[in-house]
């Protein structure tokens, strides 16, 4: 049963990452000013390499012959040559994945660990000031543009996984708050208290088992946002980050560079989200 | 509570009024070049200040304010509609229809909002008029931004399909389009209004970060997302703390339909 529901989460998601990648060729191909190329107005070109440039254009043409052909070479392990950089895009990835999931990671984390801090605070004191204290701060970052956080962490020479931390927090934040709050008001919850049980303990098996599954939840969420985040703190911390490749890719118009980045960054997403739908569910019992 | 959404009205009510008086109270318009102030601090000519060309801050706040208070609810319209027409029909019809709907809005919501806007943007024609710009920004907003809603709506039309009313409508031999029209839309009424409040904040932000990311409405147009992008010069806070009005005036902005928003999302229940 377990294995058949895995196997159908990872066939939704390969089916939902390639039809990705699919769109946002079309979209691509799409794009007013797709079919010109600078590169044959070089006076140095003769006709043959003229000719040639038109041929490998022609191919990029007709969008299913691409992706089919795309699909194809990735099998191999090739996943083609940036229009833009002139580089392999594997190449590309791998150089720039590292930097992106370590600020990706770090900014989660932070984002996380202040999240939940503050929302078992608040949940614990039940002191209206610090809970609208801290409901004030949240509230503010979550009405700050993510491009702003990137532009003030420049400023401030903070690093970029701070400023992703910056914009994931309040979302967990509030999630976190509200879920805390709502199981902390269980009937249960408020007779153990009344009786006197630790706090440490109400939490760790009254509070904690009830939470868990919708906070894996927002966990994949805040894998998806953080992600996206990272795209304006790349691009304007001038970090070499994946997030930085796909603006220059989106701005370029860089088709096989943009098809890639868009199933790996779906496929991470998708992944995030899947593994804790699957954890989540595991723990609420629907596979034990 | 109640206080606080009273004084979130009366804050929207103000910017949204202040920006449509935008041609009396700076008649000489967002795009005038005062060359011999270029880049002046705030003095009682230029409230505001100057930017780097001369035109006067104060002027360009007030039109980019009228823009993104106008056209960030037009786009939430729009991805509602959507939303009530993709995800209510395929609550409504349910089986296949909605499964397919549901992944198609999957794929959608599969990719980082931001990263799903930049990635269109960027195939739009760049080098447009600004008005051009303005409309395929917002219209982008709107075309893009129904995914989450579809979501909650083919949820709530999913539920009303099965219920009493709705069956005995069927059962009277009403054609399904008549159904959905005059009988499950109506009771999606309150999850539509939430929509498209949850709607507006989000696309003020998104065109903000447009905006400072230059795919947003172009120059000379005035929007929160070009005038935010100023600070992208900032060498220090301190040194030129009134480039950030605009920001407070986003912060202030999105924090009040966020108050007018708690109000929306008790409706539903």
């Amino acid at each position: 049963m377990l294995a058949r529901k895995i196997a159908r989460h990872g066939l939704t998601l390969a089916a939902t990452a390639l039809l990705g990648g699919f769109l946002s060729a079309t979209l691509v191909r799409l794009a007013p000013g797709f079919g010109v190329d600078e590169r044959q107005l070089d006076p140095r070109l003769n006709s043959q390499s003229i000719q040639a440039l038109r041929d490998a254009r022609l191919e990029r043409s007709n969008i299913f012959r691409f992706y089919f052909h795309s699909l194809r070479r990735a099998v191999h392990g090739d996943l083609g040559t940036s229009i833009s950089l002139g580089q392999p895009v594997s190449t590309l990835l791998r150089q720039r994945a590292p930097l992106t999931l370590r600020l990706v990671g770090i900014g989660l984390l932070l984002s996380w660990t202040v999240a939940m801090a503050l929302a078992l605070s608040a949940a614990w004191l039940r002191v209206s000031v610090f809970d609208v204290l801290t409901t004030m701060i949240a509230g503010t970052f979550l009405c700050i543009p993510a491009a702003v956080l990137a532009l003030l962490s420049v400023l401030w020479n903070v690093p970029g996984a701070l400023a992703i931390g910056l914009i994931v927090f309040p979302r967990v934040y509030r999630y976190a708050r509200n879920l805390l709050a709502k199981a902390y008001s269980q009937p249960h919850i408020v007779t153990a208290r009344a009786k006197g049980l630790n706090e440490s303990r109400i939490l760790f098996w009254h509070v904690i088992p009830v939470v868990a599954p919708q906070l894996l939840a927002v966990a994949g969420i805040s894998v998806s946002l953080a992600v996206g985040a990272a795209i304006p703190v790349e691009a304007l911390c001038g970090l070499a980050g994946i997030g930085q490749l796909a603006w220059q890719a989106a701005l370029a118009r860089d088709l096989p560079l943009l098809v890639n980045i868009t199933v790996l960054v779906t496929l991470v997403t998708l992944l995030a989200n899947t593994g804790a739908d699957v954890i989540g569910q595991m723990l609420r019992g629907h596979y034990l | 509570m109640k206080i606080w959404r009273a004084v979130a009205c009366v804050v929207l009510l103000l910017g949204l009024g202040v920006s449509l008086g935008a041609n009396w109270i700076a008649p000489a318009g967002y795009a005038k070049q005062y060359r011999e102030v270029t880049g002046a601090p705030p003095s009682r000519a230029h409230w505001l200040g100057t930017d780097d060309i001369g035109r006067d801050r104060f002027a360009r706040v007030l039109y980019g304010t009228r823009i993104s208070l106008l056209l960030a609810p037009a786009a939430a319209l729009l991805s509602t509609l959507l939303a009530a027409l993709v995800g209510g029909l395929a609550g409504y019809l349910g089986g296949l229809w909605a499964r397919a709907a549901m992944a198609v809005t999957d794929l959608f919501l599969a990719l980082p909002w931001l990263f799903l806007l930049i990635t269109v943007r960027a195939m739009m024609p760049l080098n447009v008029s600004p008005m051009i710009s303005l409309v395929v920004t917002f219209l982008l907003l709107g075309l893009l931004g129904w995914t989450s809603a579809a979501r909650v709506l083919c949820a709530a039309a999913g539920s009303l399909r099965n219920s009493d009313f709705v069956r005995q409508a069927r059962a009277s031999g009403i054609p399904p389009v008549r159904v959905f029209w005059l009988h499950v839309l109506p009771n999606l009424k309150p999850v539509l209004y939430a929509q498209f409040w949850i709607s507006i904040p989000v696309f003020i932000l998104s065109e903000a970060n447009l905006g400072i990311l230059g795919l947003g409405v172009a120059e000379p147009l005035p929007s929160w997302g070009s005038l935010l992008k100023e600070l992208e010069g900032l060498v220090s806070i301190g040194a030129e703390p009134w480039k950030f009005i605009p920001l407070i005036l986003l912060i202030v902005v999105v924090t009040s339909f966020q108050l007018l928003l708690s109000k929306q999302e008790e409706a539903p229940a």
